[in-house]
């Protein structure tokens, strides 16, 4: 597929990627490495054995139905990831995007109970619903940011506290609830028709959510977006920096706008895996948290689609084998603490290797400036 | 670029493979030991939590009370375990799932939180009885049995208390999520309030609606509504709110006028005996009666099926009566007791409006 001369230059970028990956690497790395060392410090001074709970947890880890539930976990984690990295990577903090998927999992699931159409109609139709749904949310936030100059911050958080409210007001009986619920207690939208049902794969350990192909196609069409096409230019030279993007001719506004409608538009997907393949429908006990796993996540894996799929598998393990810490007697409140001192660390962690990565490089530079000074020196000398 | 496109595609492989190799890898459930048995050391009584746990002051801690005393009193072996903060579904199966597979049987969810995961485990698993406090549902398997309670009737006589204590013609009801279940305790104390006196005007507050459930766990929340309806003069303020209701009984002593506790007796519970010469009362919900007796009927043969209702003729729920401030119009009570034990008072159970 390469052509010849990209060939050519190919070894010198190529040693220099190199370093540049194993400095990447050694960031997440080091985080996790990190939090793992507290945690352990935090069990052995509650009086705890430490190694035993990360026992547990692995020895859980690898047998068939934790694995399928990873990927299941991981595969909801990786939207969330995705969809908070697209804004992440123009430098646009969409913090709204827990508002935007549960708005778009509810509309979704409401449509999804309406309509009873043929599955390949029906699927991508609640597709587009819940990526409309989420987009438009989040365009509210784009639109106050281009029209008003109102920091994407304050407006998603706010619109993050709206969206509860809509989703109170309409998830009650006779709006998007039916009248007399067959539960007592807990209000949830009717189940979703059979044929909004995505397809699984049927393992040993259990069925395993086919919507991961989703996610994957999802990862791999931001990378192409990112790096092959004149928006993803346009996205990631705004990111950097905006008045030089500006004065290359980019429509800032316009960019902005678009990159929030679709951070949103991602953000709705987050829902479906498992509304599509676990609990068909929307209801008051739905998973709250995800759009904010999603920026602990994005973080950790560098905004790089790549990136996030481990960071997303690696907190989708840790949810996951958390829930045996208890019956060894643990609290499993330590994965949280854990996570959280992830997220903490890798931004320390970065900031650490970007700075030894900036030495290294001008190190590199002023020893072969000084090379030069000494070859030229040597030259006057021995003219 | 293109590199990148390739780590994708090494990912996307990746993926596939771990997927296969999680569909020849063992089951967790595999390694159980005796799986369903109930063993020859006596019944295994396996406990899940809603968030909170133990130690919440509130309904789980209830439910705790109850496991001990089976332990104690029944020789039961238990084991225990509580949900986190914003957990997926899948967890709440796993956490029944372990259970059962470890081979605890009859298992009993605290909350209805529960309920998908419950009927979903139970389908799986007929051979294992489960118990769901707080929830039915028209389509659970019948292996699984509803422990419920009149909230509404217990409210009603918190009501009467209340109506028969105020003087000012005014009392207050805060709710911790408008919620189905937090509607019963609003229907039930208005009626109870109604009955003594109809001119009694009642507040009524709830302090977040769902899917915002922090209504339950933030007292901060609750000390602002109760101080908002003893601006406007109320003075005996029955709060249905979780551990949002110690914020509230904070605010009301403060003022000098009447708080009324839920769930427990909370004059008794530590953090709050500070405030309990100003606590008229509490609505007791026995949920510790009710799994006691679970657990009980399970361990003599004769498990419970179905919906099982706990109410105020079964001891399900009741009033407070430490401190002595009901002791004076105990006669009053005991007459709504016994019209709704014998029925000639129906309590409603969604609140008119």
């Amino acid at each position: 597929m390469t052509s010849s001369p990209d060939t050519a230059k190919k070894p010198a970028a190529k040693r220099f990627d190199g370093e540049r990956i194993l400095l990447g690497l050694a960031a997440p790395v080091l985080a996790v490495l990190l939090s793992v060392v507290i945690c352990a410090a935090l069990l052995a001074t509650s009086g705890k054995d430490p190694f035993h709970a990360f026992d547990v947890m692995f020895t859980y880890g690898t047998k068939s139905d934790a694995q399928v539930l990873t990927l299941n976990r991981a595969t909801t984690y990786y939207l969330a990831g995705v969809a908070v990295a697209f804004g992440f990577r123009m430098n646009l903090f969409n913090i709204g995007a827990e508002g935007q998927y549960k708005l778009a999992a509810l509309f979704a699931a409401f449509i999804g109970a309406q309509v009873d159409l043929p599955s390949f109609i029906q699927i991508p139709l609640l597709l587009i619903v819940a990526m409309l749904v989420g987009g438009i949310w989040a365009g509210i936030a784009g639109v106050l940011k281009v029209t008003r100059g109102v920091s994407e911050v304050i407006s998603t958080i706010m619109l993050n506290a709206i969206a509860t409210a809509v989703v109170g007001l309409l998830l009650v009986p006779g709006v998007f609830a039916p009248k007399s619920s067959g539960t007592s207690n807990s209000i949830q939208t009717d189940p979703i028709s059979a044929s909004s049902h995505f397809f699984a794969l049927d393992t040993q350990g259990g069925s395993l959510w086919g919507f991961i192909v989703v996610a994957a196609l999802v990862g791999v069409v931001f990378q192409l977006v990112l790096t092959r096409t004149r928006f993803g230019f346009d996205l990631r030279a705004t990111g950097r920096s905006e008045s030089a993007a500006h004065a290359s001719g980019v429509n800032v506004k316009r960019m902005v706008l678009t990159s929030m409608v679709v951070s949103g538009a991602l953000a709705g997907l987050i829902g479906l895996p498992d509304l599509l393949q676990n609990s068909y429908y929307y209801g008051q006990n739905f998973q709250p948290g995800l759009g904010f796993l999603g920026i602990a996540i994005a973080l950790l894996g560098r905004n790089s689609p790549i990136g996030i799929a481990f960071s997303a598998l690696l907190f989708a393990f840790l949810d996951v084998t958390a829930v045996q810490l208890p019956f060894a007697g643990y609290p499993q409140e330590i994965v949280t603490v854990m996570q959280g001192v992830i997220v903490i660390c890798v931004v320390v962690a970065y900031e650490l290797v970007r700075r030894f990565g900036l030495k290294r490089q001008q190190q590199k530079v002023g020893a072969e400036l000084a090379a030069q000074a000494a070859a030229a020196a040597k030259k006057e000398v021995s003219a | 670029m293109r590199r990148s496109m390739k780590l994708a595609a090494v990912v996307l492989s990746g993926s596939l493979g771990i997927a296969s190799l999680a569909a020849c890898g063992a089951k967790s459930t595999d390694t159980s030991a005796s799986s369903g048995s109930s063993g020859g050391s006596g019944l295994k009584v396996g406990m899940a939590y809603d968030i909170g746990g133990r130690g919440d002051q509130s309904f789980n801690d209830s439910a705790a009370k109850g496991l001990d005393n089976a332990k104690a009193q029944l020789g039961v072996s238990v084991t225990e375990a509580e949900a986190k903060t914003g957990e997926a579904e899948a967890d709440k199966e796993t956490r029944l799932k372990t259970l059962v597979s470890n081979g605890y049987n009859p298992v009993i969810a605290v909350g209805f939180v529960y309920q998908s995961a419950v009927e979903k485990v139970a389908k799986d698993n007929p051979n294992v009885k489960f118990a769901i406090i707080d929830s039915a549902s028209a389509t659970q398997p019948s292996n699984v049995t509803s422990l419920t309670f009149s909230e509404q009737e217990g409210s009603y006589l918190a009501g009467v208390a209340a109506a028969l204590k105020t003087q000012k013609k005014h009392v207050g009801f805060i709710g911790g999520v408008q919620s189905e279940l937090i509607k019963k305790f609003e229907a039930g104390y208005k009626a109870g309030v109604a009955s003594v006196d109809p001119s009694i005007k009642v507040e009524t507050t709830y302090l977040t609606t769902p899917p915002d459930f922090s209504g339950f766990n933030d007292p901060g929340k609750g000390k602002e509504a109760a101080q908002g309806q003893l601006d406007k003069d109320a003075d005996v303020i029955y709060t249905a709110a979780g551990s949002s209701g110690a914020g509230a009984i904070e605010a009301v002593s403060q003022a000098g006028k009447w708080a009324i506790g839920v769930d427990a007796d909370q004059a008794q519970q530590p953090a709050l005996s500070k405030y309990k010469d100003h606590i008229l009362t509490s609505m007791v919900k026995n949920v510790n009666v009710a799994v006691f007796e679970y657990i009980k009927a399970a361990k003599d043969g004769n498990p419970f099926t179905g919906v099982k209702n706990f109410d105020l003729k079964s001891n399900g729920v009741s009033l407070a009566t430490s401190g002595g401030h009901i002791d004076d119009i105990k006669g009053k009570l005991d007459d709504a007791t016994k019209a709704i034990t014998t029925g000639a008072t129906k309590v409603p159970t969604a609140p008119q409006s």
